[in-house]
């Protein structure tokens, strides 16, 4: 049995449904991301898992415990919000000392535990401080202090890095992985960035309009997505759209140009007209060589994007996207100008439900 | 000087004539109480006259338990309305407004009508028991400026998520409000505090027909028999208001960790 176990869970606004049959089981020490766009249910997800919404129905249960009736503060739950929620008439000692207080730990544990979490934190120093008196990244680590200092089963981050600027985003983001891993402790965490969910997860759910769309790693994520949802919200890439020729080659026609797909055909009728993902990386210009995919096209767009440039290739009625690394040495290609491209069979991703 | 400055300041200068001049001659003919001499005759015996001192201090102890028994009617409900019933915002306002639109009067004589001595709940036949409606009539005179000067303390910081970050830490209601809530209306408390004690202090029409020895009487009183004392009683008056408003404006600076409401 998973640690966090979550059943059959719905929830609905004012007749709108905004979380519908969501299952997931998530094992002790594990980081689970939510990973959506905005209005997706993710949120309203982690706030059942918390207590602050009661679902329609379904159940939550925690270390085998049912919690679905339990209020937050029954719950061992420890939360970080977006807006880092430090209490401002409170030191920073005082904020990570709240939660020992009302659990009436005695005092010498309680000192010796805000030490601990200010260590952790790598803020040893500003005990004494105000929340008004940090910068974003220090309130979040604080609310991060705050909220692990009762020693919680789950900890759930709502969006916690998305008021910082990009630089200081990065390295909390790894420091909350750090602390995560250090202690082993099972954690949710909802984002909307595709970026943090792929680089900190050890699993992600990708949801969209209330439902989960696919549960994963975040190779698998990226790799092979499931549906156009997946496949365009997390990452670049392309939507071909191709006829399928044989099913049990994979024989694909897109725009005319016949191409393989390794996987995913088997189920398919020939003559379909079947959706394809496929990732820019994936693409490179020149002649298909060793059994690769080829197809022919001309540059549309040249995009220079510093370490890389991403470039669009139109065919017929389609259009490839390609990202070739920045050599200082090589120009990019003109636009207007023709030229090949290629890509590997396993590359061409069949779309589930996707015919177009 | 650019012309639109010097605008500003003959328009300042305009309304500080405006409004300290009548203010200057009445602390002016304040010390005239002695022929041809400036005194503060007028203000010893204000200050010596017994009845100054009771219905001060009975008018004192009415705000201070004004101010308490206010405070904790309107910040829970203040409180329970922004987090809970946001919907029922615009009535609950509605019905802190109606005090200044139903005149002291109606609502004395209304009081009167339901709490006389011969009613069911006969209020009005002991001291205690007409202080007690006294003190309640002064909590609804200062419900539109308590709840506006508390709700807008609340707007001012994140009641929802805070109430939230200490309910997953383990804290229940009584916690949350008095330990996480309370101190960061710290400052709106204050403001609506000297605000209900400038409107109770002056009171005079329910506390005159309650027949009760309050400060707003007392002025009446003075004001109809005397001509100096009135005018050193209208100065004192507004240095307590002035008073009142500084502290405000100090405790508005708060401490760092305060919030400060962004109006009252």
């Amino acid at each position: 049995m998973a640690f966090l176990e979550i059943a059959e869970l719905q929830k609905t606004f004012g007749g709108n449904r905004v979380v519908q049959d969501f299952n997931l089981a998530v094992e002790k020490g594990e980081f689970i991301s939510f990973l959506g766009p905005s209005g997706c249910g993710k949120t309203t997800t982690l706030r059942m898992v918390a207590g602050f919404e009661q679902p329609d129905s379904g159940r939550i249960s925690i270390g085998g415990k049912d919690v679905t009736a339990l209020r937050a503060n029954q719950r061992k739950i420890g939360m970080v919000f977006q807006s880092y929620a430090l209490f401002p008439n409170m030191t920073v000692a005082e904020n990570i000392a709240y939660g020992l207080k009302i659990a009436k730990r005695p005092r010498a544990e309680i000192k010796g535990r805000v030490e601990e979490m200010l260590a952790l934190i790598k803020l040893p120093k500003l005990g004494d401080r105000y929340p008004s008196q940090l910068s974003g990244g220090q309130q979040q680590r604080v609310a991060l202090a705050r909220a692990l200092s009762v020693n919680p089963e789950v900890l759930l981050l709502d969006e916690p890095l998305s008021a910082l600027d990009a630089k200081i985003r990065i390295a909390l983001r790894e420091e909350i992985r750090a602390v995560q891993r250090k202690l082993g402790i099972t954690t949710i965490y909802v984002t909307h960035d595709q970026e943090e969910a792929l680089s900190i997860s050890d699993r992600i759910v990708v949801m969209s309009d209330g439902r989960m769309e696919q549960v994963g790693t975040p190779f698998e994520i990226y790799n092979h997505p499931r549906t156009r949802f997946v496949a365009s919200f997390v990452g670049t890439l392309s939507i071909l759209r191709g006829e399928v020729l044989d099913a049990a080659s994979g024989r694909v026609a897109i725009d005319g140009q016949e191409v393989f797909a390794a996987r995913g055909l088997g189920h398919l009728e020939t003559g379909r007209v079947q959706s394809f993902a496929l990732r820019p990386e994936a693409v490179m210009l020149g002649a298909a060589v060793n059994g690769r995919n080829g197809l022919r096209g001309t540059i549309e767009q040249v995009s220079f994007l510093g370490s890389i440039i991403r470039i669009r290739v139109a065919l017929r009625d389609n259009a490839v996207l390609l990202d070739a690394l920045n050599n200082p040495g090589t120009p990019p290609p003109e636009f207007g100008s023709e030229v090949a491209v290629s890509f590997s069979r396993d590359d061409l991703l069949a779309l589930e439900g996707e015919s177009a | 000087m650019k012309r639109g400055r010097l605008v500003s300041w003959i328009i300042m200068a305009l309304s500080a004539i405006y409004f300290f001049v009548p203010l200057a001659c009445t602390f002016e003919f304040s010390l005239r109480l002695k022929r041809g001499t400036y005194s503060f005759a007028a203000y010893e015996n204000v200050f010596n006259d017994y009845r100054f001192q009771e219905s001060f201090l009975y008018s004192t102890t009415l705000s201070v338990a004004t101010i308490i028994f206010g405070t904790l009617l309107v910040v829970p409900t203040a409180y329970w309305v922004q987090l809970k019933l946001p919907r029922i915002r615009p009535l609950v306002e509605f019905l802190t407004l109606m005090p200044l639109v139903i005149p002291a009067i109606i609502l004395v004589f209304g009081y009167i009508r339901i709490y006389n001595s011969s009613s069911l709940l006969p209020m009005t036949s002991a001291s205690w028991s007409t202080d007690t409606l006294l003190a309640c009539s002064y909590i609804t005179l200062a419900l539109p400026y308590m709840y506006r000067a508390i709700d807008t303390g609340l707007q001012s910081i994140d009641v929802k998520t805070l109430t939230e970050a200490a309910e997953s830490l383990g804290a229940r209601w009584p916690s949350i409000l008095f330990g996480v809530i309370l101190p960061n209306l710290r400052v709106a408390i204050v403001s609506s505090a000297f605000l209900t004690f400038a409107t109770v202090i002056g009171e005079f029409t329910i506390a005159s027909l309650l027949d009760r020895p309050a400060f707003g009487p007392y002025l009446q009183l003075i004001g109809a028999n005397r001509a100096y004392e009135p005018s050193a009683l209208a100065v004192i008056t507004f240095l307590v208001t002035w008073g009142c408003m500084g502290v405000i404006q100090l405790l508005g600076r708060g401490r760092k960790g305060g919030v400060a409401p962004t109006a009252y």
